[in-house]
């Protein structure tokens, strides 16, 4: 059974884990951040951060620097540092947006971050020593619509972002001022900031939906992405930009994880994590639930069940509207807990209905009947 | 003549109507005079071949009102006239993708309801969710080209 955290009733719009996952930041759908710190068995509330106006969309917190990243519908981002009587400072960013940023990320070597906006652009921050503050660079075109999701290449310059306009591109955010010039990828070869190295449509003749989620593999060669119209795509650049979609008969998912190099994790609506298996020729096919909750999903009881099980919760009425999986409500965010993205071993849900679970492989691995596991 | 008879009273009399013949267009004409063909074999046995026919040339990509509005009578002729012991095995017969094209049909048909209408395509809506689940629902609605 994963382990499960309930946070009050409020929807977890965004979470974060910090280096060695003894403690979590999550936004409870409001402008605040909550530090939680395992101590002694629980998961105790450490500090409230309050510096935001408006809803918080996105938490990232940089393992290694050990700093938190938080952006909001305010169009401002903070970049939070512990002092030495361990409290968290907020640091101002000037993204220049003039509408709600969506989404943030650190890049793999923490030297930078992302931040997705409904300005149309993608603002890439990085700290410059000299005045002492945080600079932004604009990614402009072509975007056309809001930024939804970002995720960096493990090369730290290539990012790629879904947006409402149906669309997935891999941009080079690459800052001069702060790094060596970048060696070639399966992406290309010239990386300057702005340039878009590929894109991609979620839709087809027109149809498609709005991406929610994009995620790049440990290897970077693969992008897998999530959209509206309920589909789940993988692009890969080291066989030519080939993408493959399968459109699911699942409700929209809105968060994936690659968990090894051929295996990723889609949350969302469904209220159940779903994994997706991309064998050798580049093909994505379903590979199974992750929730084996014993309940069951379907509408068939029987009559003999209902009154069973009115008999055990010691109810009266037979409208039982609890769903059969872990997670009442649509699951908005899926984080690595242990290990990488090439080998991971243990994933955390949060969801709308409050709840923070961590699922473990090995656990699943005797539930999921059928399914081997390398 | 075939515009006398009964059936294609329905059906755009298509030398009345100017139509520009750029290429889409042209394309999308078939539809005024495929009914010939698929209507035999909507008195013939083959009910599922008319079916797969009507869906596989469906006029998404039209922008031509008329055309689509033409489209949809074919399809709701052929759906309204199968028997309801026949869609299963229809269902079973058709691939995902005219699934998803099947139930904004469907979805369709439940917008102009006409007598005994409702209660077949409900049938319908049944067996399609049946085999492709929610995600064929929430097609019809992300999808930005309707039928």
């Amino acid at each position: 059974m994963p382990e499960s955290l309930s946070f009050g009733i409020d929807p977890i719009t965004a979470h974060a884990w910090n280096k060695d996952r003894t403690k979590l930041a999550i936004s409870p759908n409001s402008p605040e951040v909550h530090i939680y710190h395992f101590q002694r068995g629980e998961w105790k509330l450490e500090e409230v951060l309050k510096e935001h106006d408006l809803k918080v969309t996105g938490i990232d917190w940089a393992p290694n620097t050990n700093r938190i990243v938080t952006c909001s519908a305010d169009r401002n981002a903070y970049v939070w540092t512990q002092s030495e009587e361990k409290k968290w400072k907020p640091t101002l960013v000037l993204l220049r947006i003039n509408r709600a940023a969506t989404c943030v990320r650190w890049s793999p070597l923490e030297n930078k971050f992302a931040v997705g906006s409904g300005a149309r652009l993608i603002s890439v921050c990085y700290f410059e020593k000299e005045n002492d503050w945080w600079v932004s660079k604009h990614i402009k075109k072509p975007i056309r619509s809001t930024v939804t999701c970002l995720d960096w290449h493990p090369n730290d310059v290539l990012l790629a972002a879904g947006s409402t306009d149906f669309k997935v591109r891999v941009f080079s955010a690459y800052i001069k001022e702060i790094e060596e010039r970048p060696v070639s990828t399966s992406w290309g070869s010239k990386m300057p900031l702005g340039l878009m190295m590929a894109e991609f449509s979620n839709s087809t003749n027109g149809a498609g939906g709005w991406v929610h989620s994009v995620n790049f593999s440990s290897s970077g060669d693969r992008i897998a992405w999530v959209g509206h119209d309920s589909s789940i795509s993988v692009a890969d650049a080291s066989k030519g930009m080939a993408v493959c979609v399968i459109r699911t008969d699942f409700l929209p998912f809105l968060a994936c994880l690659w968990v090894s190099e051929n295996r990723l994790i889609a949350a969302g609506h469904g209220c159940c994590p779903m994994l997706f298996e991309v064998n050798e020729t580049g093909k994505v096919h379903f590979a199974g639930k992750l929730d084996a909750s014993l309940k069951k999903e379907t509408s068939g009881v029987s009559a003999m069940k209902k009154f069973q099980s009115l008999d055990r919760q010691a109810r009266t009425e037979t409208n039982d509207t609890s769903l059969g999986t872990l997670h009442q409500n649509a699951i908005t965010s899926v984080c690595l807990h242990t290990g990488n993205k090439a080998n991971a071993t243990k994933f955390s849900t949060a969801g709308v209905d409050g709840l923070l679970a961590i699922w473990d492989f090995n656990n699943l691995e005797s539930a999921m009947r059928g399914l081997k596991f390398n | 003549m075939p515009w006398d008879s009964s059936i294609y009273f329905r059906f755009i009399d298509v030398y009345d109507y100017n139509v520009a013949y750029s290429e889409e267009s042209c394309g999308s004409l078939i539809w005024l005079f495929r009914p010939l063909g698929i209507d035999q074999s909507i008195w013939g046995t083959d009910n599922i071949e008319a079916l797969k026919t009507v869906l596989r040339n469906a006029p998404i990509s039209s922008r031509n009102q008329m055309v689509k509005d033409a489209a949809l009578n074919v399809v709701m002729q052929v759906l309204l006239s199968m028997k309801s012991s026949q869609i299963e095995e229809a269902v079973n017969a058709l691939d995902r993708d005219h699934l998803d094209i099947l139930m904004k049909y469907i979805y369709r048909g439940f917008e102009t309801p006409s007598e005994g209408s409702s209660g077949q395509l409900l049938a319908w809506h049944e067996k399609v969710h049946a085999v492709a689940g929610v995600g064929c629902i929430v097609r019809v609605l992300t999808d930005k080209k309707r039928v």
